[in-house]
């Protein structure tokens, strides 16, 4: 997307290292450069932690093949992001190892009552099972009139609390469907 | 932000408190040293530790955790007294000129005039403008009595005069530990950008969640406000105030009312005293309040276009006239949901069901040992996360023997969400920037977008209502969900849903401006509206240029409201519509076009000419900067006074009787206990990031476990000698509540205060660490959480708990 910076790079660190060996290594540094980012899909993102947001980009590998699923190589600053200018600091720079950790969740499990471990739960039974708590728990205490009749149409035995990396589509989806259900516990990252 | 980031390059003077930018926002920070080395501003910091912003300033202040409302009021009578304020703005572009009504009382017995003694609660009838002409009580007048001289008695001016008169040096100096001399060097510098009263420079005050974590938190920020409206600082390039906000998209959290007492677009929730649309929009729309002779906008005068837009999009056909737009759809509120109040709901059994997105809320506590002995008593437990963390985990917590965690009936369900590289839609920044970011990946394994698990789990919810009915569903099933996937709704659909249309063309507004109360326009969120036009998406556009050489940037994402970046940018010029400095014009009255143009999109009416004195805080009532806030605006008092956190070594040297805010609640379960000095909690203790870390979160993540591995508790140097502690030392810190445990990290950074005569230490603790993360699970750390020591106490107004400044015991283990 930027091929005049990266032709710059290259370019630049050849000659340094050229002078300093003694012997004409450029095409080689070059070749080295070019393995990993060179064909890589460049997606602008935005830095998932503090408030500056700062613009990244995430390269990837294997986007255009049949029956291939991209894989990250690289993250970096994004340089025409107004606020950082290709910048990141120690957190943003390792968001690559945050992309591609073996810590993630990778599959929905439940923890039943009195249990002492984690069991796999297929997602359409986790639906359903969630959908049949709420709709229990909201049944069973929905507040429609309060003590003086004023109605009121409230849900106070169920809790919704949001994160600060939800993305706005995703929070507007939550009041939404939250207030529709009549919960008045919202709350949010925000708050803390 | 009232500014942006980008914008602090502009500035001549800086002051940093409650917030450490070179640390936790590193890359925005570059634009304050990049003020330092182009402007030759100034910076001065004022902070418990010594941090790396403060390295990079002019001046170090170090202060004692929670004593902010005490300098910042010796600030404003400083500028008094030396009269470096900004007179015309003050008497142009404030209330400064305007009366209070008789019966008012400032707090020199720590009491504004109204206070219950009972209920803690204020009868705020008398914190009000005095009216020309009849009024109705508890109402703002419509005409208010005021004298541009500001000499009467009664000006809000006089009163403010009066009220930090109390503020004096050698009383900043008992309460916040900062030496009499050095906290006169530092008002001095920062008000010297209005020496003479001249008005070419600007300065900006910084700040983050060191100053809103408090239980008199809101007060803080009202009074930087209060120094900036005074020095006619807010409005124009390189000034403002500055929340440097902590999360990448919180600033668009609030903006979307992810919070109890707001709907999308900061509309208030209905109470249940509004028996119907009209009522709730009687109590919630302004009507402007102002001297007769000038004018002033009230933009908040168009409520009722912003409320029925939203019921629209949420309800579409089903919200129509003759049912009040649906307005008994939306819950009805009479008490405070606020997050401390889950948990304390949940611990007396109340709250049955929590669905945690992305939240870790028993880390974040505060007092985290009570939200986990609260998740015990719920019936089920939904967390969405990326990564294993201490709320899914909560069953098995240090401390909880197999026998208890058999005991533990709560059905947790633990569902793997998506990364920030995996979700397209928008963020918004400190800025108020919507940025549009793209997926790279797909997520991992089995797991799915947040927006599918949460829709499938809405949907599901709504067939169940569907099949066999129960309490009132009619807002369930009437929901609009048009989306072209409804399991899983495309972003840009909900996007273009925010940003509001035209019912009858079927198009995308192009603003606010087009929002109509009659039932023709939808619109999710008001302040958004603009944001995706028929022109397309505003937030995706990439065009970094920057005309005007300010950091506008007009063309680069979208800003709310408008695409202005610069908020109440009217004030950056004179009565007369002349910037106040033409190398930093924001705006400007075009005589010869009768209209206001300008580097920046003009927050304002853009054909009000200078002529008609209207105010530029069009957002007010009153068209002008509250100096003074009348009415219901804050719980504890129209100006910030100065109180003792919640827990604190000393009595208030203003009034000791009445130390702390008599308004901040606190909560009576078992689990909610306070500490004092009697009971042998004598260090005041506060909380921190790394630039290493974030939140509890990259203790999953190698690099950053590398760089920083384990908790600390940093230590002045002093204290460590007293207890005969060495760096490397196992030390526990235990408060009321709870204790903690870590490595001691002897330091400089804090030294030993002397507070109204009483040596007080101070100490600091990362909050990052927990009990599950890769050196938790690999038992590498005590697997304790900083917030477990933490006290459930709030701040009336934003209801954010008191995080900082807490009383704690030190020793060695």
């Amino acid at each position: 997307m930027n091929p005049t910076r990266r032709s710059f790079m290259k370019v630049g660190s050849g000659a340094i290292v050229a002078t300093a060996l003694g012997f004409d290594v450029k095409t080689a540094y070059a070749q080295a450069q070019e393995l990993k980012i060179a064909k890589t899909t460049e997606t602008r993102s935005t830095c998932p932690y503090c408030a500056v947001a700062c613009g990244v980009i995430i390269h990837t590998l294997g986007d255009k093949a049949k029956n291939v699923t991209a894989q990250v190589v690289h993250v970096e600053g994004d340089p025409d992001c107004p606020t950082n200018r290709g910048t990141l600091c120690p957190k943003g720079s390792s968001l690559y190892h945050d992309i591609l950790n073996d810590r993630r969740l990778l599959r929905p499990e439940v923890r039943h009552p009195g249990s002492d471990r984690w069991e796999p739960i297929p997602w359409d039974q986790a639906f359903e099972e969630i959908g049949r708590h709420i709709k229990s728990a909201r049944d069973e205490s929905f507040v429609a009139t309060d003590a003086r009749g004023r109605t009121v149409n409230r849900c106070e035995n169920i809790a919704f609390i949001g994160g600060c990396t939800d993305t706005n589509e995703f929070n507007y989806l939550v009041v939404k469907t939250m207030r529709s259900l009549g919960l008045a516990f919202i709350e949010n990252q925000a708050r803390v | 932000m009232t500014n942006g980031w980008v914008d602090i390059k502009n500035t001549d003077m800086m002051l940093i408190m409650g917030g450490n930018p070179a640390e936790n926002h590193p890359c925005g920070f570059k634009w304050a040293i990049e003020a330092k080395r182009q402007r030759n501003a100034k910076m001065i910091v004022v902070d418990p530790r010594h941090t790396r912003t403060a390295a990079t300033s002019d001046m170090y202040v170090q202060i004692r955790a929670g004593a902010d409302i005490a300098f910042l009021g010796g600030v404003i009578r400083y500028a008094i007294e030396n009269q470096r304020i900004a007179k015309e703005y003050l008497v142009n572009f404030t209330n400064a000129a305007f009366l209070v009504q008789e019966g008012f009382k400032l707090p020199e017995d720590g009491l504004y005039s109204g206070f219950d003694e009972a209920s803690k609660t204020y009868d705020r009838s008398s914190w009000n403008y005095e009216a020309r002409g009849s009024s109705t009580p508890n109402t703002l007048p419509g005409n208010v009595a005021f004298d541009v001289t500001l000499e009467h008695p009664r000006s809000v001016y006089q009163l403010l005069k009066q009220q930090y008169s109390r503020y004096t040096p050698e009383m900043v100096e008992r309460i916040t530990g900062i030496p009499k001399d050095e906290f006169l060097k530092a008002a001095d510098l920062f008000t010297s950008v209005r020496k003479d009263g001249d008005m070419k420079k600007a300065a900006t005050i910084i700040y983050a969640v060191g100053w809103t974590q408090h239980s008199f938190g809101t007060q803080i920020i009202r009074a930087a406000a209060m120094l900036q409206l005074l020095l006619g600082n807010v409005g124009r390039a390189g000034g403002g105030v500055n929340a440097l906000r902590g999360h990448s998209n919180i600033q668009g959290a609030t903006d979307m009312a992810g919070l109890y007492d707001s709907l999308p677009g900061y509309l208030k929730i209905p109470s249940v005293d509004d028996k119907d649309f009209d009522a709730w929009m009687k109590r919630t729309t302004p009507t402007a309040s102002k001297p007769a002779e000038w004018d002033s906008f009230n933009y908040y005068s168009n409520t009722p276009k912003f409320a029925v837009s939203l019921l629209k999009a949420l309800y579409g056909p089903a919200a129509n006239k003759e049912n009040s737009w649906a307005f008994d759809y939306l819950p009805k509120i009479d008490r405070e949901y606020s997050w401390t109040h889950i948990w304390d709901d949940m611990y007396e059994g109340k709250v049955k069901g929590l669905l945690a997105f992305g939240m870790n809320g028993v880390a974040i506590g505060p007092n985290s040992q009570k939200n986990i002995d609260a998740l015990k008593k719920a019936k089920f437990l939904v967390v969405c996360d990326i990564y294993p963390e201490e709320t899914s985990d909560f069953w098995r917590a240090p401390g909880i023997t197999p026998e208890e965690t058999k005991a533990i009936q709560t059905e947790v369900y633990r569902l793997p969400g998506a990364g920030f590289a995996e979700k397209d839609g928008t963020f918004v920044n400190s800025a108020r920037w919507l940025q549009w970011k793209w997926a790279a990946v797909p997520p991992p394994g089995d797991a799915k977008l947040d927006q599918e698990i949460l829709s499938r789990i809405f949907l599901k919810v709504r067939e169940l209502y569907r099949k066999e009915g129960g309490a009132f569903h009619d807002p369930i099933l009437n929901l609009t969900w048009n989306y072209s996937i409804a399991e899983n709704p495309p972003l840009s659909e909900v996007a273009k849903e925010l940003n509001g249309r035209a019912l009858d063309t079927g198009q995308q507004l192009p603003g606010f401006a087009a929002l109509k109360d009659d039932g023709s326009t939808s619109s999710g969120n008001w302040i958004w509206c603009g944001s995706w036009t028929e022109a397309g998406s505003m937030a995706q556009r990439r065009d970094n240029a920057d005309p005007s050489g300010l950091g506008i940037h007009p063309n680069w994402g979208w800003a709310w409201p408008m695409n202005r970046r610069v908020l109440y940018n009217r004030a950056s010029c004179d009565v007369s519509g002349k910037p106040w400095d033409q190398s930093r014009a924001l705006v400007w009255w075009n005589e010869g076009q009768k209209k206001w143009v300008g580097n920046d999109v003009p927050d304002f009416k853009p054909d009000s000419p200078p002529e008609d004195h209207m105010g530029p805080f069009i957002m007010n009532a009153e068209g002008v900067g509250r100096i003074f806030a009348p009415l219901g605006a804050f719980a504890d008092g129209p100006f910030p006074e100065f109180y003792e956190p919640a827990e604190s070594p000393v009595e208030n040297a203003l009034h000791p009787k009445r130390s702390k805010n008599p308004v901040a609640s606190r909560f009576s379960t078992p689990m909610d206990k306070y500490g004092t000095p009697a009971d042998g909690f004598t260090i005041v203790c506060t909380t921190y990031r790394l630039t290493e870390h974030y939140h509890y979160w990259t203790k999953n993540n190698p690099m950053n476990v590398q760089l920083v591995p384990e908790p600390f508790v940093e230590i002045p140097v002093q204290l460590a000698a007293d207890l005969g502690i060495k760096g490397g030392d196992k030390v526990k810190v235990t408060s009321a509540r709870a204790s903690y445990q870590a490595k001691a990290m002897v330091t400089h950074r804090i030294k030993p205060m002397t507070i109204d005569g009483k040596k007080v230490y101070q100490i600091g603790i990362p909050i990052h660490y927990g009990y599950r993360g890769i050196q938790e699970d690999a038992g590498r750390t005590a697997r304790s959480l900083t917030n477990s020591l933490t006290p459930t106490v709030l701040d009336p107004n934003a209801h954010t708990p008191e995080f900082k400044g807490f009383l704690v015991k030190l020793e060695k283990v």
